[in-house]
Parts: structure tokens; sequence; C-alpha cells
């Protein structure tokens, strides 16, 4: 009998280019998405070097991180617009699909891949951003590169790289209502820390995840990057094939269902070894936000900011102090007692329809908080028309949200999108450090229902204690 | 690439955990279209007021630090986002080495592609680095070819390194140009799979 073997081992053999003692393996990539900040170097590489694309059609671009969400035409930043300019040049140039931000198609990269069908279980995904790590979601060893990267997949469509050690994230039991898969990925960073990825690829097993829908999955292997594993993933199942099918660029009819019994080969076998495993309760999850300047600083939205002075170790008490000073909290403060300025709902962590639905659904018939400032900024084109389909711009617009075009927008604040120093947010994206959102602003990241509810009080709330709340359907 | 094979030089202290890639470089830097030139903007917020004056007890702008060019920090030095900027802003400002106990992976990758060396020593290490170089002015001695760190005091350790890593920092080499060089065993691996 064959050695079972993990989805992991399964995808990196089938991507063996070769193989030599003593050096990482030369892997074949599927998929390069691009997007406009961390390409250009890699392009204008190339034509120093005058080297080619090697496989256009495998590589597919978009702008996102830059793009206004706001007066979509009116780009006052010299400097982003060129670098906007750069990827059009560059797509022309070496004849790479593009959507740009007029393209119907436009949208974040990790929203887009998936939406097209791009992404599918067993490809090797790579994309010049952490976060993709999301495409994992599907099936697919997806992982962030820097810009040399992007430019060796660029001229050679493969990427020295060590085979990574695996780790199964085992996720048993209930999530309860109000809870969320971001509360998932928050309560495992808080529980094991920013870095006990670090050289695995995370794969996410257990009746919870089987349980939870693509883009609540998409969620989860979104914010691997935060425990420090490059790629996440989830082996697929029905749920994954149901998503694909009919998406522009899945496989259809019969080349769909011999796809599907290849995609099936793919599953983690029975008795597969991992080089490690942990485990959580997702019945014992509460609705989680962050309180300091890194995704494992969380706690449930029940609990208090940590009291320094309960801390043993001088260095960590030292930490505490500094956090405490630039987040503008006191010990012990209760987190419900956080008053915000903010609301973001947005980010490839949680743009996509449902996250809408689901805060649309918190605060329909409510109002935002006249202290609050709230922007909506839908993943993609196609998320935002569809969500306009369904009038749910309109609950939010009633409600006093700004509904937006779509981009990264306020998760990092490439563009207008900035929290002024001082100022607060809750936010439905993946990173809390110091100055992600604008120098000197204080992040705290939520679910989109837990936004919401924040945005309608003025202060975190437990979106559980909603009770009128029921899901748009 | 400029090969790496030794290097001796002055020791600058960062001693935090989590080290992020966004405080290294900061979001609005990362605009530009060129790959040189990020160095003055390192660090930007923690070594710069708002007003643009130099923060005076951060490291970097502290005068017996001048000229450092291998940098101590707390574990998991470059998490966060991938952007290869905090490479080219650490190796624009003068840095050719960065100790840490431990490094995300993406930024740890990131250093090879431009010359810079990611030294992974334990936290007692590290530690002893730091106190060093925060009492005195502190330099090391990085030997790649024999993988050992050492001082003028005695301090002697030998770091790990993966063999492809050390030989693309020896040889200061092009990697994508060593990759195209299997040309045929990439075009041999798109047939067989139907690619």
């Amino acid at each position: 009998m064959m050695k079972p073997k993990t989805i992991v081992e399964k995808i990196w053999e089938q991507h063996l280019v070769l193989q030599e003692e003593n050096k990482p393996d030369l892997i074949y990539i599927d998929l390069h998405l691009v997007h406009e900040v961390t390409s250009p170097q890699a392009f204008e590489g190339l034509r120093i070097k005058k080297r080619k694309v090697r496989r256009p059609e495998r590589t597919f671009a978009t702008m996102d991180h830059n793009v206004p969400t706001i007066n979509r035409h009116i780009i006052n930043d010299k400097i982003a617009l060129k670098q906007m300019q750069t990827l059009e040049e560059n797509c022309r140039e070496f004849n790479i699909p593009l959507a740009d931000i007029d393209h119907p198609d436009q949208g974040i990269v990790h929203v887009i891949g998936p939406e097209l069908g791009l992404t599918q279980p067993g490809r090797t995904i790579v994309c010049g951003d952490s976060h993709t790590s999301t495409h994992g979601a599907f099936g697919a060893l997806a992982f962030g590169i820097g810009t040399s990267e992007v430019e060796h997949v660029l001229a050679s469509q493969t990427l020295w790289q060590s085979r990574p050690k695996t780790l199964n994230l085992k996720v048993n039991g209930t999530l309860g209502t109000g809870v969320t898969a971001k509360d998932l990925i928050l309560a495992i960073i808080a529980k094991y820390g920013v870095r006990f990825g670090t050289g695995y690829v995370i794969e996410y097993t257990g009746e919870t995840i089987r349980s939870l829908s693509m883009e609540e999955r998409m969620t989860v292997c979104n914010m691997s990057i935060e425990a420090g594993a490059r790629a996440g993933l989830i082996s697929p199942d029905e749920t994954t094939y149901n998503y694909l099918k009919g998406r522009r660029h899945a496989p259809e009819g019969e080349d769909f269902t011999k796809a599907v019994e290849q995609w099936n080969s793919l599953v983690t076998d029975e008795g597969a070894a991992y080089d490690k495993t942990l485990e959580i309760n997702a019945s014992e999850v509460e609705p989680q936000v962050t309180w300091g300047t890194n995704p494992g600083m969380c706690l449930p939205v029940s609990a208090s900011v940590p009291d320094p002075e309960h801390e043993g170790n001088p260095a960590k008490k030292e930490e505490i102090l500094n956090d405490l000073d630039y987040m503008g909290l006191k010990p012990g403060q209760p987190i419900s007692s956080i008053k915000i300025d903010h609301v973001f709902i947005g980010s490839c962590t949680n743009s996509r329809l449902s996250d809408l639905k689901k805060a649309a659904a918190v605060i329909r018939g409510r109002k935002v908080h006249p202290s609050v400032k709230a922007i909506v900024v839908p993943g993609s084109f196609k998320v935002k028309q569809d969500a306009e389909k369904e009038g749910i711009d309109l609950i939010f617009k009633q409600a006093g949200f700004e509904w937006r075009e779509a981009g990264c927008s306020m998760c990092l604040a490439m563009n207008d999108d900035i929290v002024p120093p001082g100022e607060r947010c809750a936010s439905t994206s993946n990173r809390n450090f110091e100055g992600r959102q604008g120098n000197g602003a204080r992040t705290h990241l939520v679910s989109p229902e837990m936004a919401a509810a924040s945005a309608v009080e003025g202060h975190f709330v437990d979106v559980r204690e909603y009770s009128e709340f029921t899901a748009l359907t | 690439m400029e090969p790496f094979k030794l290097h001796t030089g002055l020791v600058c202290p960062l001693n935090r955990t989590n080290i992020d890639t966004d405080q290294i470089i900061p979001k609005q830097f990362l605009k530009r279209i060129e790959r040189q030139g990020f160095g003055e903007f390192l660090f930007f917020h923690w070594r710069f007021e708002d007003d643009g004056k130099a923060k005076e007890n951060f490291p970097l702008n502290k005068a017996e630090y001048k000229g450092a060019s291998i940098l101590a920090a707390g574990e998991n030095f470059g998490c966060g986002s991938s952007r290869e900027h905090a490479p080219w802003a650490l190796e624009d400002h003068g840095f050719k080495v960065i100790i840490a106990p431990s490094f995300a992976d993406i930024f740890y990758n990131n250093c090879f592609k431009n010359g810079l060396l990611p030294l992974q020593l334990s936290e007692e290490e590290k530690e002893y680095i730091v106190k060093k170089a925060e009492t005195e002015s502190y330099k090391l001695t990085v030997d790649l070819e024999k993988q050992t760190v050492s001082d003028d005091l005695g301090f002697r350790t030998e770091f790990q390194i993966l063999p492809h890593h050390k030989e693309m920092l020896l040889n200061g080499w092009d990697e994508i140009g060593v990759t195209l060089n299997y040309e045929d065993r990439i075009s041999e691996y798109e047939q067989q799979t139907s690619k």
C-alpha cells in the first residue's frame, strides 16, 4: 500500500521540476497573480536582462492597493498614478491580462482570483503579496513572495522552494451564533501566537472547517500568514466544487467532472503524518477584538485589556506597556468600553458578499453612531454589483455608511482612505500593526458583524447581544 | 549582486520582537517604481517625528551607531507583509547582516536576493550581542564561508544556513540566470503535465 500523504505533499510532488541534493526543489507555478505595488521592479529587471515572461497566460494582473475608492479617476498622488500606469505599460509590453481600474473584473487580487475561477484545487499559486494564503481555501498551495521572486516566476514560471513542514490544525465543535470564521482565526492566533506557523504550511481540518462556506474558508486561510505560515489550506470537498462550478476559468462539462475526480485525489489520506498537530474547540470561541499591535494580541469581547502589573516577565511587561501606550488604552479597561472613531468593512479578509450581508444584517434599521465615520469597501467590482442587486448598499447607506468602490483601501491606507493619528478604527482587515491604517492610527481587528455593531454603538459591543438580528438570505 | 564572504561591522541593537515589515518600511514609500533609494525611509516612523525631526532615542539616530552594518533584533523579525522594499531599505541604509533568534519566512527569503544575510542565533547569543552593543562600540565579524560569528573579546559561534542560500550569497548569483540554465527541464515538465 502507498504511504498515506497530506494534500501538501501531493501538490508538491505534482509540481516538482527538479530535485537535487543540498538544494531546494524547483517547483512549477501554475498561476501568478500580479498587482501594481510589488511588480514594477520585477518587470524592470526583465527588461534590463532582456528576458521574457515565460507564460503570460498563466499570469493575471489587477490594481488594488493604490486605487481610490471614491472619485475613482482623480488620483492626486502622482507617484501612485505612475505606479498604476507602469503596471498598464508592463502588462501591455509583456502581454499579460490586466483588470485595470475600469475593468469589470477589477478587485482585490485575493477576491478576484477565486471569483473568476482562476483559483483551483491542486494549483500552485503565488503573488507578491503575503495574503496569497487566502487561495489555500480551495486546496491550492498558495503563498506570498517578494519582488525578486515575482521576477523569477515571470521569467521561468518556477521557484526554488524548500519543502515546507506540515501542520494539522484541527478545528472541532460548532461556532456559536454571531461567532464567525474571523473570530475563529483570531482565536487560533491568540491561542498559539504569531509565530507558530513559521516554516509550516497549515492544513485546517475537522468538522468545523468542513461546515464553513468557501468565503469563510478564505477568511481563515487569509490570516495564516498572521500566524507566520506562508500558506494555509483546506482539502477540497463538495463545497469547493459547488463554488467553482460555472466560474469563468473553471473547467466545463465533462472536463469539470474529470477535474473533480482529480481534485478528490488530492485530499489528505487517512493516517497521513504531519510534522505538528494543534487543536482548537470552536464551541469555546467568542467574538474577538484585538487590543494591541499584532494579531495575536487578541481577546474575547467580554474580556478586559491586560494589566501589565499582572505580568511577571519584565520584557513582556514592557511590551504590554508600550502597546497600551500606542493604543491609548488603560490597563484592565473592559474591551466593551473602548470607544471608536472609524469603522472599516473591507480587505481581502472580509470584503466578500457574505461578509457584507452579515454586517448589513446587524445594521439594518439602525444608524451609525454620530461620532463614528464608517465605510464599506467591497472586495471587487463584482461583489459591489452583486450587493447592489440585492439592495445591500441601501442598507449601509441608510444607516450612514459610505459605500465605496473596490480596493484594498483602509486595510493598509496606501490610497486616501487613512485613519488619522491617534484615532481608533474597528476594522475587518488582517493587521493591527503600528501605523498600518495611517501613521499613529489605532486598529482593532474584528469580524464584519462586530464592526457593524460597534459602528452603531460607538464602542465595542458583543454582537450576540443584538438579539433581533436575522441573517439576510 | 555583490558577493558576500566575510564582513566585519558595527552592531546596532534594536531589541524588539515581531518587528514587522510595515515598521521597516511604511506603506507610503511603496509607491515608487524604483528599486534603489529606500534607505532614507527605513524605520521611518520610529526614526522621525511627524515634523521630520530625528527621534534622539531611536538607536539608528544615535551617533554611536552611525555606520552600523549589523542589526541585532528580537524574534520573528520581518513578519507581516511580503514587501521586498524591507530588505531593499535595510541594504540601502548600509546593513549587511541582520541578527535575530528567528525570522519570518518571506522576509528571510527576500534577504538572499539582495545580498543581505539574515543570521539566526539563539536568544542567549542575541542577548549577549545586544548587551555589548548597548554598552560599547561593538563590532562583529561574520565569516559566511566558515559559518561563524565572532568578536575580539573571545565570543565565537557557528550558525546554520542552507547550502543553496550560502552559495547564492558567496557568489552573488543572479538566481534567475541559474534557473534558466534548466530551461529544458522546465519545458519537459510542461510537456509531461500538458501545462
